[in-house]
């Protein structure tokens, strides 16, 4: 099965999702992000979604869940690059992704993380 | 699968989660050929994932049925989901959010219907369910 790529920077994990992902795949980067964190001894995540058009509940709900499940593991989860029409979609939706920290981009999302250690 | 109006009407199979990767794909086709704002293009292509998934666990699979329409010379987008599945015994509870029989966050149904201009919904216990959705092209 296709896997979404998490890279380690120094005490932090990279995710940038490049692909419309269903919903298996979906389920799959929410287990390999939590194995790694423990594995990585991370501290922080950081999750692109500036190439996602679309995040529909199901995708809300896995990003809502790696954030959940990185703090019960001592670190924290930054989503950046949410583009404008997908915010406008999410609060209509009626996911508002309250605990999930949010950055405009990569640049400031790594501030936050290293902020927040 | 064409009828006779041509390209503008199309099915698509709803049996695998890739299927509704394909929906998505195929909604936004759709809404950009029928002239809809980004915004909009978002919002329907959101609402047909939800309903897309619906049809899929709670239907166990079904179809869509996808066409560009036109009405007082405005067009839009029309996405018909059926199934054959259990069918919805209280419409009014599974429309309410938070409501789930499936371990989702119960936000497929009425999420669809916000993100919708039109919206309806025919279920039938025992029979099967039908969501009909409609995107406008904004004046």
């Amino acid at each position: 099965m296709d896997r979404i790529p998490i890279l380690r920077m120094g005490r932090y994990l990279l995710v940038s999702i490049q692909v419309d992902m269903h919903d298996q795949l979906a389920m799959a980067l929410q287990d390999d992000l939590t194995n790694r964190i423990v594995a990585d001894k991370a501290n922080g995540v950081l999750i692109d979604i500036s190439s996602l058009d679309v995040v529909d509940s199901f995708i809300g709900r896995m990003i809502g869940n790696i954030a959940a499940m990185s703090r019960v593991l001592d670190a924290n989860t930054v989503v950046v690059g949410m583009r404008p029409a997908v915010a406008i979609t999410l609060v209509e939706l009626g996911l508002d992704l309250e605990g999930v920290r949010t950055a405009l981009n990569v640049e400031r999302g790594m501030a936050l993380l290293r902020e927040g250690s | 699968m064409n009828d006779a109006r041509g390209d503008l009407l199309d099915v698509l199979e709803l049996q695998s989660p890739q299927d509704v990767v394909r929906l998505r794909q195929a909604t936004r086709d759709r809404a950009i050929a029928a002239g809809l704002s980004l915004v909009d293009q978002t919002k329907i292509i959101t609402a047909a994932s939800e309903l897309g998934r619906n049809t899929l666990i709670y239907g166990g699979g079904g179809r869509v049925v996808m066409s560009v329409i036109a009405r007082d010379g405005r067009r839009g987008v029309r996405l018909e989901f059926v199934d054959e599945g259990p069918g919805i015994p209280d419409l009014e509870k599974a429309l309410t959010d938070g409501f789930t029989t499936g371990g989702g966050l119960g936000l497929g149904l009425g999420g669809a219907r916000r993100l919708s201009d039109e919206f309806e919904v025919v279920s039938e216990v025992g029979r099967g369910t039908r969501v009909t959705i409609v995107r406008w092209r904004a004046r």
